[in-house]
């Protein structure tokens, strides 16, 4: 049984003629100890997925109309208020984008640790265990620490905090909602380093949630791309980054520059992101897809698995796909 | 000649103003930068954030006092100029903003943001030209005209940008500042974004001073690259030479923190310890030391000069060689 | 720190000192003769005459105001010139109370305002939030000597639940105080509904629901202080502004505190108890400033480093 399930996931915002599908069909699954990467723009719905998997899309507005999501093979959807608190934070962490922004600016860090410890490991709520977090998320001299508010440390710091928050719980699943974005590259590359080294040294899954393709190869196990509300491509790191099969993932890894190539003139994708709500008919893709076929404006293309464990939204991969010029650039 | 010549440039700013008691405290923001950009050239500026890029940005353009030095634009020092002369000048250098959405007034439309740039210089002798040269900036930069009157909030963040571009392209500027053009955009439209960039500097020979944090970015758009840290340029040279053969320690860790797409990618990553220093009280002798993973013990009290090692590519750091 | 608290106290003396002049001028360039108010319309010239001299009535008015804040420097607010009990005596008889209207004013509202505010930012746009919001208008726009008389005619002249008038002990506030949180609930339920409903879509409260923490945690521990933050600002006003006298409440319920007093005062042009009261209230008014001011490094820990 994988750790987490999401099965046919559908999540709307508003309700009647104002609804709008912001999660279309998500199907997903993640092994203990694994690491899945969940890869989109704005609009994507990425982000509600991770939110749901502990149900922390506030709703209203948001409406959970159809699907399951199974972890440890529990429906989430299903549970009590009173289960759904036993899983946030701790079967389930969450570490989010803005870490200055997610720590409570009136209290000091090391209570708000030992909020966590309070709620998932009563017996462990002390100072001692606290620093020993703060410790293991390499936190220098994380006894003067304790004592301080968020706003006295670094961007870096403070989302070494929230990880440390995260890990108070032992949970087996760490979803991380974009946890760099906010910070500079070098401080990135550090989150980067520990959220691998914690990984492995603890053995839980995570779930990492970006839109930065450059951060997914250091960490993924598996990679699912996302557009406007559904998954178009889902596989091993490798196989995606190196050999995308859909044109969305193919365009997207040639967007992004390039330090060692020399280009004169990026690959850019026409067109914008579509907003929640409009997403066009047909492939979601297809109007900014440069390999758009007739048949694309009309019919909705499946998931469908094309070889071991791949799967892809798009029908005519097979016929699109041209080794040298989707080799993957380096 | 060059088109901008910065010569010791200084912005500082006080900290903890006081009633009682003088000691002042001053953010050294930019601390003695020096920088030329050639006509039509583009000058790439990372660094992250803190270290004083965006000060240095719009200091270069007076949208920001300068504390000493000189700011040569086109033979004349504007650091001296305020007032009217300044505004005189303003046609030439223009800047776009990081957030497309904050520097756009949400109740003026499209047509109003543009023609007032255009109103500001006298660059629309009347009505119809106005219209004509809105439509003609709008068609340049990508955008459709009919959709003149519409409001910022109905365009999209690469839309918004555009509109952005279209105000500083308006009244035919010699330089534009971009400060972090790109970094609020999604992925898929970045490219479109560089590339328009481009194409308006081949068309009319504008000179960007590119600032931002992503170096990959800032590689592919740039001739030259400027690196920054504390305040003070530590490295700068021709964009491929910098990138291919960074000499500055703080330079090679920052290449090498740069996202690479491909897992199998054989790069190496120089981790940094800790965090950027606060530009009040910088670090004594080389400001980049205490992160340093090459640091020896004359790093901590001589400030090592920007030396010339190679041609053209400069690096302040005692060990380069 | 401590410059900063310096810097403030400057100002604070030199806002009282304004106030000083200001009420003084003010107060004498209203017509009609002091004299004759105090020894009445009868008075012969000769009576006049001593009384003109006795207060200084003759001088030039920078002359009087010198004498005046001199006095008020040495904490003298002079003597009323109807009953000649000294200013500050007869302000802190009635101070015990105002205070104690105020402070049964402002529980009952806070008790009712805090979880009115806060539930009708958690359950926005439901029809007991409407329900609320249109309570609080209503509350907001209400006359204070209208709703005071009305209250007083109703419960307590028809009804006959609380004493009409007077005060001879704890059941005479409790009409007056309700009164008063009644006018003040409304607002301040909007206000923390409105500061409630930005601090629940904070990421940080997403963070405390993220980690498993119990909604009531989530609303009154993690939203709740910081949503409180703004309030206390204006509290503190509307506290400086309750003790300085409440006016209509304290009058139409003839309550014997400030409001009372400086209403009476204004009627018999006692010129020494309206300064006295106005200077009460900017003391009050200046002195809530400091205290937020004070407040605010212990609620909001990011203040400290930013001074």
């Amino acid at each position: 049984m994988p750790l987490l399930e999401i099965k046919n996931l559908q999540v709307e915002f508003g309700s009647g003629a104002h609804a709008a599908r912001a999660v279309d069909g998500v199907s997903l699954s993640l092994e203990a100890g694994k690491t899945l990467c969940l890869v989109g723009e704005s609009g994507s719905g990425k982000s509600v997925t991770a939110l749901s998997i502990a149900k922390l899309v506030p709703s209203p507005p948001a409406r959970y109309v159809g699907g399951e999501i199974l972890i440890e093979g529990r429906d989430v959807l299903k549970m009590s208020s009173r289960e759904l608190r036993d899983i946030r934070g701790g079967l389930v962490s969450y570490v989010f984008q803005e870490p200055g922004a997610s720590l409570n600016p009136v209290f000091r860090i090391g209570a708000q640790i030992k909020e966590s410890l309070k709620y998932h490991r009563p017996a462990a709520a002390n100072d001692t265990e606290v620093i020993r977090l703060l410790k293991l998320v390499g936190i220098p001299a994380p006894e003067s620490r304790l004592r301080n508010y968020p706003h006295e440390l670094s961007g870096g710091m403070q989302q070494r905090v929230m990880i440390a928050m995260a890990l108070a719980s032992q949970p087996k699943l760490l979803v991380a909602d974009e946890p760099t974005t906010a910070l500079d590259v070098t401080i990135q590359a550090q989150i980067i380093e520990l959220l691998g080294d914690l990984r492995k040294q603890l053995g839980m899954a995570v779930l990492l949630i970006t839109h930065n393709l450059g951060i997914v190869g250091d960490l993924a196990d598996d990679v699912a791309v996302m557009y406007a509300g559904q998954i178009v491509e889902h596989g091993p790191v490798r196989e995606v980054l190196q050999r995308p099969l859909h044109p969305y993932t193919q365009a997207l890894i040639q967007s992004v520059p390039d330090l060692e190539a020399e280009v004169e003139r990026l690959t850019a994708i026409p067109g914008t992101v579509p907003l929640l709500g409009s997403f066009p008919g047909g492939c979601r893709f297809h109007p900014r897809c440069p390999k758009a076929q007739a048949s694309c404006s009309t019919q909705a293309p499946e998931l469908a698995s094309v070889k071991a464990g791949r799967r892809v939204r798009c029908p005519l991969w097979d016929s699109l796909l041209e080794p040298q010029t989707v080799s993957h650039r380096a | 000649m060059n088109l901008l010549e910065i010569q010791d440039l200084k912005v500082h700013f006080p900290v903890a103003q006081r009633l009682f008691g003088r000691t002042k405290e001053f953010v050294r923001a930019v601390d003695g930068v020096s920088f030329t950009i050639a006509p039509g050239e583009t000058v790439g500026l990372v660094g992250e954030s803190g270290c004083g890029k965006t000060t240095l940005g719009r200091a270069a353009i007076k949208l920001v006092e300068p504390t000493s030095g000189r700011i040569m634009f086109e033979g004349e020092d504007i650091a001296a100029l305020s007032g009217k002369e300044l505004r005189a000048r303003r046609r030439r250098f223009q800047m776009i903003f990081q957030d497309p959405f904050g520097s756009l007034d949400p109740r003026r439309t499209v047509s109003e943001i543009i023609g007032e740039a255009l109103d500001i210089h006298g660059l629309a002798p009347d009505a119809s030209a106005r219209r004509q040269r809105i439509d003609a900036l709008l068609k340049d930069v990508g955008l459709d005209p009919s959709h003149a009157s519409r409001l910022p909030h109905e365009f999209s963040g690469g839309q918004r940008q555009r509109i952005g571009i279209a105000r500083a392209v308006a009244v035919e500027p010699k330089l534009i500042v971009c400060d972090e053009p790109v970094s609020a955009l999604d992925v898929s439209v970045q490219a479109q974004i560089i590339n328009l960039l481009q194409d308006l500097q081949r068309e009319h020979g504008i000179a960007y001073l590119f600032v931002a944090h992503d170096l990959a970015v800032v590689k592919h758009i740039s001739r030259r690259i400027l690196v920054m840290y504390l305040g003070r340029i530590v490295e700068s040279g021709e964009a491929k030479e910098v990138c291919r053969a960074p000499k500055h320690p703080y330079t090679q860790a920052l290449l090498s923190a740069v996202p690479v797409v491909d897992p199998d990618s054989k790069r190496q990553r120089i981790l940094l310890a800790g965090d950027v220093p606060s530009p009040i009280h910088p670090p004594g002798g080389c400001p980049f030391h205490p992160r340093c993973p090459v640091a020896e013990a004359r790093c901590k009290t001589e400030v090592p000069p920007l030396r010339e090692l190679g041609s053209g590519h400069w690096a302040a750091c005692h060990l380069a060689t | 720190m401590l410059l900063r608290l310096g810097n403030r106290l400057f100002w604070s003396a030199v806002t009282l000192l304004g106030t000083a002049v200001l009420t003084f001028l003010l107060v004498n360039a209203v017509p009609g003769d002091v004299a004759r108010v105090i020894a009445g319309p009868k008075a012969s010239p000769e009576v006049i005459k001593a009384i003109h001299t006795k207060f200084h009535l003759d001088e030039p008015i920078w002359k009087r105001l010198g004498y005046h804040l001199n006095n008020l420097a040495h904490g003298d607010l002079g003597q009323s010139y109807v009953t000649e009990q000294p200013v500050a005596e007869a302000i802190l008889t009635r101070l015990p109370t105002t205070a104690a209207l105020s402070t049964l004013a402002i529980i009952l509202w806070m008790f009712l305002a805090v979880p009115l505010g806060v539930l009708t930012a958690k359950y926005s746009g439901s029809w007991f939030d409407r329900f609320v919001l249109v309570m609080a208008t209503l509350s907001l726009s209400l006359p204070a000597f209208w709703l005071a008389r009305m209250l007083q005619y109703w419960l307590s002249y028809k009804m006959g639940w609380f004493p009409v008038a007077g005060f001879r002990g704890f059941s005479h506030l409790l009409l007056p105080a309700g009164t008063l949180a009644l006018l003040f609930v409304g607002y301040y339920a909007r206000l923390i509904h409105s500061n409630m409903t930005e601090v629940l879509n904070s990421p940080y409260v997403r963070a405390a629901r993220a980690k498993g923490a119990p909604e009531t945690v989530v609303l009154f521990r993690h939203g709740l202080r910081n949503a409180m933050i703004p309030v206390v600002t204006i509290l503190a006003m509307d506290v400086a502004g309750l003790l300085g006298g409440v006016m209509f409440t304290e009058n139409v319920f003839a309550l014997p505190g400030i409001g009372t007093l400086a209403v009476q005062s204004v009627f018999n042009l006692d010129v020494p108890v309206i300064m006295g009261t106005v200077m009460f209230s900017a003391v009050l008014v200046v002195a809530a400033n400091l205290m937020v001011d004070v407040l605010y490094q212990w609620i909001d820990p990011r203040i400290k480093s930013a001074a």
